[in-house]
């Protein structure tokens, strides 16, 4: 377990107290982010990484999961 | 033209026969020769709409990949000898260019849309402006509205993103793009479909396979006998209660709401069931439209469930994008740190839900009763989602509202509230539809209910028979649908079933269908001329 | 699946829905055998004839219940028979006169040229009525293409379902019973009428702000003309001495001149002199006050236009022809029971058909 991953699902568990992110996928297919919670978690996301998360990446690829939320706030961090 | 045009019925069964018998290569160019005639028959100079739409995206998602794969050759050869920050700042200038030209692309075909559909409504109303300083107004431009410009436009501005957005490349040849532009089943009633989702079937060239061709003429006979049984026989009703707002009043405004509801979802609904199931015969998948929408518990799921690919475009292409842009989020976070996590949070879906539902609602209409309703919704969405946390705590203590019974309270309630909000779409008038919405509340007429009145509304004792009918023949469908295709559940069952279903499906269309001039047998007795 | 499953499956989908089409589609059809609304058949039942006529007339209802062919045959032995419908239209008339050639080459042609007056399809129904009983030939896709009113569509003559389709909730015992078939009471194409009611009170037609013919009408006119011409047909141009609707001076004014043009004879039955010759009495001779003539008034019309025939192109006696004259003796023998039904009906039920107090409402 990496260090972004635990931040990634500590944000992920204060907007969703009853979801296990640590397991749990389809997040986006499955309805539990919302588009509201969509953009509140790339807010959350901007402010706690430094980075910007642009609008062409919120899509199910990058939210189905706190794995592949991870994932992308590491590549983001890269550039 | 209308799906329900004998020329249109007329006009798809050739063309279904001429796909199957020409060779696969030649069979989307048929259906860009159908598209193209289909169009050109609603009126010769709409071409030209379509045709401008069509070239400059075509032009500018092809200079946009030319940048694209520009930087990506100019990156790669000099992988080694730029610093990062000559990377980025190539980068930043290539991107800027690409931006620029979507930029033009959206401009140009939205300020079409903005001229033709918009202008008589803002010129109206700038008029309006000026009258209040004693001013005289402009002329107001009349423009006849090209069939279903609102569908193509956003499909083809979604692409031109998309291209953008480098989830695919932009398609090559023109002609190509203008089948996908004008793809003639889409332009009626929708839905709006993604490139990526719609080209594969559409450039596939499909065989014949009489499963799927059974499959897609029961989808059409169902939407037709959704559209022309019910939609059309409930339409007059529908219109006699708007027409008249004095005379129908109280129970009468519900009555109306009921009948709307049931017309445009038979008319909306079975519109798409007719497009999907011709590109179902053809062998081309297209978007599903609507999931059961009046099984929603809230009007945010309703909105994921009804016209599903107007709601997703305006999430992807404008819902995102302005909740995630750096001035809204810059006024997040100093509306956080000025009045705490809560508040700051909600700020930005706050302020682009408006957009969204502003935008919306112009979307239906140019008109102020549209602009309304959409900001209704937004109200709605919002109030419920600041009780979220109340609602969820509700859940917890209260058994009973986790049990079945409780969720088809939910759907009514949903289906309701819509109904309500969609009067402003009927009486196309703001301060009347309020009134209107009052008077059930004022008027107590329940009366009408066994009094007769019911006879009145140019619908008959079969006529309300075939609706109430029909309804639950729609409600038990949706339910089996649950389970999965309910056609193919028949088939399942026994293939004459099926053959069986699809003639007993035309047979209703004919028989019950509220088309052509109705008979009465006392028009044809002779009176003396 | 099997491709011999696709085929049989696609087969037996196909065949049902036609079936069951057809079935439905005979079932809503109008049968027209409710009197007194009996004209709707009178277009289809030409094709039961001999098709052996020396005249043919053609026209509206001022032709179909003015002139009694039993009289014609039976004075002069000249086989007649009319084609003719409610309102039919100058063109319907010029197509059914069109396809009527198709069958036989008759030596008059009678025209009544009450409907000059009409140069727009009128009213639906009556183009179903004029049109439907038509057996398909070129003759009646024009026909279609020139009577259809701005609602209709040719398709729905192609496929009367689609016309009479909301009539599912009126299907009655009598569709069942005239399913394979109707059984029309016309005498070579004559609507038989024994019941008297008087003219009085004729009204005057109201001034018109325009009394010209529409170019329509003249064309039709002409196409008549020429069609006859080339069919060696005399054409006869006659207006039925029926007082209504009303026939203006300024009319008759045209109808002569075109006449004079082109040498064709024409007889205004409406005229004094002509009137008092055909002995017709409006107090004894009409059924609804002057808008048609009852079977004696159409006897007494038949028995001066058949001397008048006769006499102007020869046409001879034909009635030692046994064919014919076998014909014609069914004809005349439904003709005089029906008279006597008629009447009887009259004294019993004070109407001719026979119709309960009930059923007249």
């Amino acid at each position: 377990m990496n260090e972004t991953l635990e931040k990634v699902i500590e944000i992920l568990t204060e907007l969703h107290e009853d979801v296990d992110f640590r397991t749990r996928e389809r997040l986006w297919d499955d309805h539990i982010l919302d588009s509201f919670d969509v953009v509140t978690l790339t807010s959350e996301l901007n402010n706690e990484f430094d980075i910007v998360i642009t609008a062409d990446r919120l899509t199910p690829e990058n939210f189905n999961s706190a794995q592949a939320l991870a994932a992308m706030v590491e590549e983001l961090e890269d550039i | 033209m209308l799906f329900t045009d004998s020329a249109f019925i007329i006009g798809l069964v050739l063309l279904c026969i001429v796909y199957f018998v020409i060779p696969k290569r030649f069979r989307w160019m048929l259906l860009l020769a159908a598209s193209l005639a289909f169009y050109a028959y609603t009126g010769i100079g709409n071409l030209l709409y379509i045709g401008t739409t069509a070239l400059s995206t075509y032009i500018i998602t092809l200079l946009s990949d030319g940048f694209a794969r520009e930087r990506t050759q100019v990156l790669s050869l000099h992988k080694k000898d730029w610093s990062r920050d000559e990377k980025k700042a190539y980068k930043a200038r290539m991107n800027k260019r690409r931006f620029r030209l979507l930029v033009l692309c959206l401009v140009l075909n939205f300020g079409i849309l903005a001229v033709i559909k918009y202008g008589a409504f803002t010129v109206r109303n700038v008029n309006s402006l000026i009258g209040l300083f004693g001013g005289s107004g402009m002329k107001v431009p009349e423009f006849l509205l090209p069939m279903g410009i609102s569908f193509y436009i956003f499909q083809t501005m979604g692409y031109a993103i998309d291209v953008y957005r480098e989830k695919y490349p932009a398609e090559k040849n023109f002609a190509r793009l203008l089948l996908f532009v004008s793809f003639f089943p889409q332009l009626v009633q929708g839905p709006i479909s993604r490139y990526d989702d719609l080209s594969k079937g559409l450039f596939a060239g499909n065989g014949f396979q009489p499963r799927r061709v059974l499959f897609g003429t029961q989808r059409i006979l169902w939407g037709y006998a959704k559209k022309m049984v019910l939609a059309d026989r409930i339409l007059p009703a529908v219109k006699l209660l708007i027409s008249d707002p004095e005379q129908y009043q109280g129970v009468f405004v519900f009555l109306g709401i009921l009948y709307y509801t049931l017309e445009l979802y038979a008319d909306f609904t079975g519109g798409i069931d007719i497009t999907i199931g011709i590109g179902q015969v053809l062998g081309i998948p297209i978007t599903e439209n609507f999931n059961r929408p009046f099984f929603s518990k809230n009007i945010s799921e309703y909105w994921r469930r009804w016209h599903i690919t107007l709601g997703t475009w305006f999430k992807e292409y404008l819902f995102y994008p302005v909740s995630v842009c750096k001035p809204l989020l810059d006024l997040s976070k100093w509306s956080r740190e000025k009045f705490g996590k809560n508040v700051g949070k909600y700020v930005p879906v706050f302020v682009s839900s408006i957009i969204v539902w502003f935008v919306t609602g112009l979307w239906h209409g140019a008109a102020w009763n549209f602009i309304v309703w959409g900001l209704m919704n937004a109200v709605i969405i919002l109030i419920s989602e600041i009780l979220a946390p109340q609602y969820a705590k509700f859940h917890k203590r209260f058994a009973w509202s986790n049990t079945h019974a409780y969720d088809g309270f939910q759907a009514l309630r949903t289906t309701l509230l819509m109904g309500f909000l969609r009067m402003f779409d009927c009486y196309r008038d703001v301060p009347l539809t309020f009134r209107m919405f009052g008077t059930m509340f004022t008027k107590w007429n329940l009366h009408v209910l066994w009094d007769g009145s019911l006879m009145q509304l140019s619908l008959s004792r079969a006529d309300y028979v075939i609706l109430i009918v029909g309804a639950l023949t729609l409600f038990y469908a949706s339910l089996r649908g649950r389970k999965g295709s309910v056609r193919k559940q028949v088939l399942e069952i026994s293939p004459v079933l099926s053959c069986a279903m699809t003639v007993a499906l035309l047979m209703i269309i004919v028989v019950f269908g509220a088309y052509g001039l109705g008979y009465d047998a006392s028009q044809f007795i002779y009176n003396q001329f | 699946m099997t491709k011999r499953n696709v085929i049989l499956y696609g087969l037996g989908m196909a065949v049902s829905a036609a079936v069951l089409l057809a079935v439905f589609q005979r079932l809503v059809q109008p049968k027209y055998m409710t009197p007194p609304s009996l004209d709707g058949n009178l277009i289809g039942d030409y094709y039961n004839s001999g098709y052996d006529h020396d005249v043919l007339f053609i026209g509206d209802c001022e032709c179909y219940e003015n002139f009694s062919p039993v009289t014609l045959w039976q004075d002069y032995g000249i086989p007649c028979y009319i084609r003719g419908s409610a309102q039919q239209l100058i063109w319907q008339s010029y197509y059914l006169l069109e396809d009527a050639l198709r069958y036989e080459k008759p030596k008059v042609a009678v025209f009544n040229v009450l409907s000059m007056k009409y140069g727009e399809p009128q009213k639906e129904e009556y183009n179903r009525m004029s049109i439907e009983g038509m057996r398909w030939s070129m003759s009646k896709v024009n026909n279609i293409k020139a009577s259809m009113t701005e609602e209709e569509s040719f398709l729905s003559y192609v496929f009367p379902v689609l016309r009479y389709h909301s009539g599912w909730s009126s299907i009655s015992a009598e569709d069942f019973r005239y399913f394979f078939g109707v059984k029309p009471n016309f005498f070579a194409g004559y609507y038989l009428r024994a019941d008297v009611k008087p003219a009085a009170n004729v009204p005057k037609g109201t001034p018109l702000t325009d009394y010209t013919f529409s170019e329509t009408c003249w064309d039709y006119l002409n196409r008549m003309r020429t069609l006859c011409e080339e069919n060696d047909i005399r054409l006869v141009l006659i207006k039925a001495p029926s007082l209504y609707p009303y026939w203006y001076p300024e009319w008759n004014d045209q109808i002569t001149d075109y006449a004079a043009a082109y040498d064709l004879p024409y007889i205004n039955f409406l005229d004094e002199e002509v009137l008092a010759e055909t002995g017709i009495d409006y107090n004894t001779d009409t059924y609804d006050a002057g808008l048609h003539l009852n079977v004696y008034g159409a006897e007494k019309l038949s028995h001066w236009f058949g001397g008048y025939l006769r006499d102007n192109y020869a046409l001879p006696d034909r009635s030692n022809e046994p064919l014919l004259a076998n014909e014609y003796a069914n004809i005349a023998a439904r003709y005089m029971s029906e008279i006597e039904w008629q009447k009887n009906n009259l004294t019993e039920y004070g109407n001719v058909f026979g119709l309960t107090a009930q059923e007249t409402q």
